[in-house]
């Protein structure tokens, strides 16, 4: 009851509304400077990130050798990579087109090989760690991480000793002499591709109300129907999403390849790195801007799909 | 006596929580039987283990211990796949990448029905629950209610011994909640279908069921129909959760059977009764007085007991002490609130408690209006004074 009084009484005695107009105008300069800020700061961002791919891209369509000046609108580039023709220089001699499709197509047989791999065992991986349950399911779930956070160098050089380890100890033991090449590359790439698959499905599943599951099997459906009528058509774009990330981050690849491949299985990104020896022909320009759509298309495809998942919840 | 569809004997179900906090009972040691046709409801506070009962009988969950029995078999580790036992979710769970038609379906797809059939079913199921013309939308394209009904389609096209519902109206607003608690309830009668019902709201479960079952903390209280459950709770939680409840404290003065004189202070003793329970002389009790079972009349002045007809205060009274088991008591006004319909007053009555008396407004507010401070005359039956001990 005092208290009440007291702080009614403090109330009526407080003081009158004034204001402080140099504070005011102060704080208005500080939001005009901070407005000013907020734009330019993307601004800033996005030319670190484009200016040297627009640069690129550009000079792909230039009309002289240079990768420096402008010199007029060309395709020749382009065509040169078709035409078996590369201007000039040590590489021109290695260079043909026959090469650089045979790269392509070993970069599309990995691709497809491990991306096929990656995403059953992806999608496995991570059904077992939403749905399942098993002691350690914590650790397990955070070193699923572990390949989107160890450098790639790192990753590359561990599984060159490990299959050198491995064919070691299958030659004492069978007298096969087996080597490098495709199988090598695909591991590789299903080994870090996995990861990538299991973040993406999983964050599909962990959007997916458990709900469904048990009203199909109150329905009458076993546990094989319930998956493959619910759990699979809801998850499905999250784990075409995730095989497509999958597929880009295998064409993409240069480190874990360049240790992993054998004789003639040369990829795309090491096939490109072969022709810059000595100095950047501008057909690499080309072939680069070529990589970089395909690229584009396929993470802006697996973008979409993600982007339907969050929308359709 | 209805044969009895679901039985829980000695039922528990407990959690081991992952902070390592230890094990949590969920629901312990529940015995029921649940009759063929009959809408029973499981009702209690957030978290007292209904939902846990539900997906016990109906197989998403294995019992710690204790046995379930549906027709009279035991279902130990029987999946939900082969009960004859359908459910109606709380979120509804309908399959949001088909349509409600195939929604429908699915289940009679998954018994191998044949589709032309399937189809038929399933629309007779639509045209059950008064949900026509909407077959080719997807869930997401419905209001909450219409949902529900999919859902509710969706389990009775399986034409279930026994339908399980969680809370199925609790994310409806108030007007549709009503309207499908009548609806709900004459498609029961008709189908003759048990239902087991799980609600927190007392309203909803009286409303609805033949029988309820009171839950707290994982223990069934009381199970008994609407009236028997309202009229005499034993125990003081089952009181207090079902409507509005004084709890009186006193102390025994006199037992005669079933009747017992309390004590609410020196002067004052009122009659009660005590369910079962055996109380002695001497003893601190509890009573149990609903506000609504309280009459109010002025001290002084005249009574209009019936249309047109007064008598004074002093008549009233003397009339009223010769109805047997009648308890009269004077009180003062400490908080006179108006709410439309009843006007509720605060009441200090002797031993320094306060009851709660809800009064109708029959008449005009000024009419009949008691003021804060104003001495009243209080009156009630006996027999609506219980004696809770637990
Ligand atoms: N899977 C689980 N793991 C651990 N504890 C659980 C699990 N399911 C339920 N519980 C616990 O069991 C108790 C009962 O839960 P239950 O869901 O049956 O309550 P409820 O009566 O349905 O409540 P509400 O009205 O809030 O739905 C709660 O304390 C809850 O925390
Ligand atoms: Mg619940």
């Amino acid at each position: 009851m005092a208290d009440q009084a007291a702080f009614v009484s403090r109330q009526a005695a407080r003081q009158p509304f004034e204001i402080n107009q140099r504070q005011v105008q102060l704080d208005l300069w500080v939001r005009r400077i901070g407005k000013i800020g907020l734009l330019l700061n993307p601004v800033f961002a996005y030319f670190f990130l484009w200016a040297p791919i627009i640069v690129l891209i550009v000079f792909s369509f230039n009309a002289g050798r240079s990768v420096s000046t402008w010199e007029g609108f060309s395709t020749q580039w382009y065509q040169n990579i078709f035409s078996n023709t590369i201007a000039g220089g040590t590489e021109a001699a290695r260079f043909t087109t026959e090469n650089m499709l045979g790269a392509v197509r070993n970069s599309v047989i990995v691709g497809v090989g491990s991306t096929l791999l990656s995403t059953i065992i992806g999608t496995m991986v991570a059904l077992s760690l939403v749905r399942g349950r098993f002691p350690g399911k914590k650790i397990i779930d955070s070193l699923l991480y572990l390949p989107v956070v160890i450098p790639e160098i790192t990753q590359a050089i561990s599984l060159a000793i490990f299959f050198k380890v491995v064919f070691d100890f299958v030659k004492l033991q069978t007298g096969l002499n087996p080597t490098t090449g495709f199988g090598t590359i695909i591991i590789g790439h299903v080994a870090f591709s996995i990861s990538y698959v299991a973040i993406v499905v999983r964050a599909r599943l962990a959007d997916m109300n458990p709900r469904l599951e048990e009203a199909a099997r109150d329905l009458g459906a076993n546990e094989w129907r319930t998956f493959w009528r619910i759990t699979f058509p809801l998850i499905l774009p999250g784990v075409i999403a995730g095989a497509l990330l999958a597929f880009t981050l295998s064409l993409d690849d240069f480190v874990i390849t360049f240790f992993t491949s054998g004789i003639g299985t040369s990829t795309l990104p090491l096939f490109v790195y072969g022709m810059l020896k000595t100095r950047v022909p501008p057909e690499i320009n080309a072939i680069s801007t070529l990589m970089l759509v395909a690229s584009t298309v396929l993470v802006a495809i697996s973008l979409g799909l993600q982007g339907r998942n969050a929308a359709r919840r | 006596m209805a044969a009895i569809d679901v039985e829980l004997k000695n039922v528990v179900k407990e959690f081991t929580a992952r902070n390592r906090e230890g094990i949590t009972r969920a629901v312990d040691n529940v015995s029921l039987q649940i009759h063929q046709g009959e809408f029973f409801a499981l009702l209690g506070p957030s978290g007292c283990g209904k939902t846990t009962t539900l997906r016990m009988i109906a197989g998403f969950e294995d019992s710690t211990a204790g046995e379930i029995l549906i027709r009279g078999k035991a279902v130990q580790h029987v999946p939900p796949f082969h009960r004859p036992v359908n459910t109606v979710f709380q979120d509804y769970a309908l399959f949001p990448h088909m349509t409600v038609l195939k929604n429908v379906m699915f289940g009679l797809e998954m018994e191998g029905v044949p589709r032309r059939e399937a189809e038929q079913r399933a629309r007779e199921a639509l045209q059950l629950v008064r949900l026509p013309n909407v077959e080719d939308r997807k869930p997401r394209q419905l209001s909450g209610g219409q949902q529900q009904r999919v859902a509710l389609a969706r389990a009775l096209v399986k034409r279930p011994v026994v339908l399980l519902l969680d809370e199925p109206l609790g994310a409806l607003d108030l007007k549709l909640r009503q309207a499908l608690q009548y609806e709900l309830k004459a498609m029961q009668k008709s189908l003759g279908i048990t239902f087991i019902f799980v609600t927190h709201d007392q309203e909803e479960a009286m409303t609805m069921a033949d029988r309820i079952a009171v839950m707290d903390q994982g223990k069934v209280l009381q199970v008994g129909t609407p009236d028997e459950i309202y009229e005499s709770p034993n125990s003081k939680f089952v009181a207090d959760f079902i409507g509005e409840t004084n709890f009186v404290q006193a102390e025994v003065a006199g037992v005669s059977g079933e009747w017992v004189d309390v004590r609410l202070d020196e002067n004052c003793i009122v009659k009660a009764v005590t369910g079962d329970q055996s109380v002695s002389v001497g003893q601190k009790v509890t009573l149990a007085l609903r506000p609504e079972k309280i009459n109010l009349f002025p001290v002084k002045g005249v009574v209009e007991y019936e249309e047109g007809s007064t008598e004074t205060t002093e008549e009233y009274m003397r009339s009223l002490l010769k109805v047997p088991n009648m308890n009269l008591i004077r009180g003062r006004v400490r908080q006179a609130i108006y709410i439309g319909t009843d006007t509720r007053y605060i009441i200090r009555i002797p031993g320094d408690q306060d009851v709660v008396a809800r009064v109708q407004n029959f008449g005009l507010r000024s009419d009949t209006f008691f003021d804060d401070g104003q001495e009243v005359n209080l009156y009630w039956n006996g027999e609506n004074t219980r004696i809770l001990l637990q």
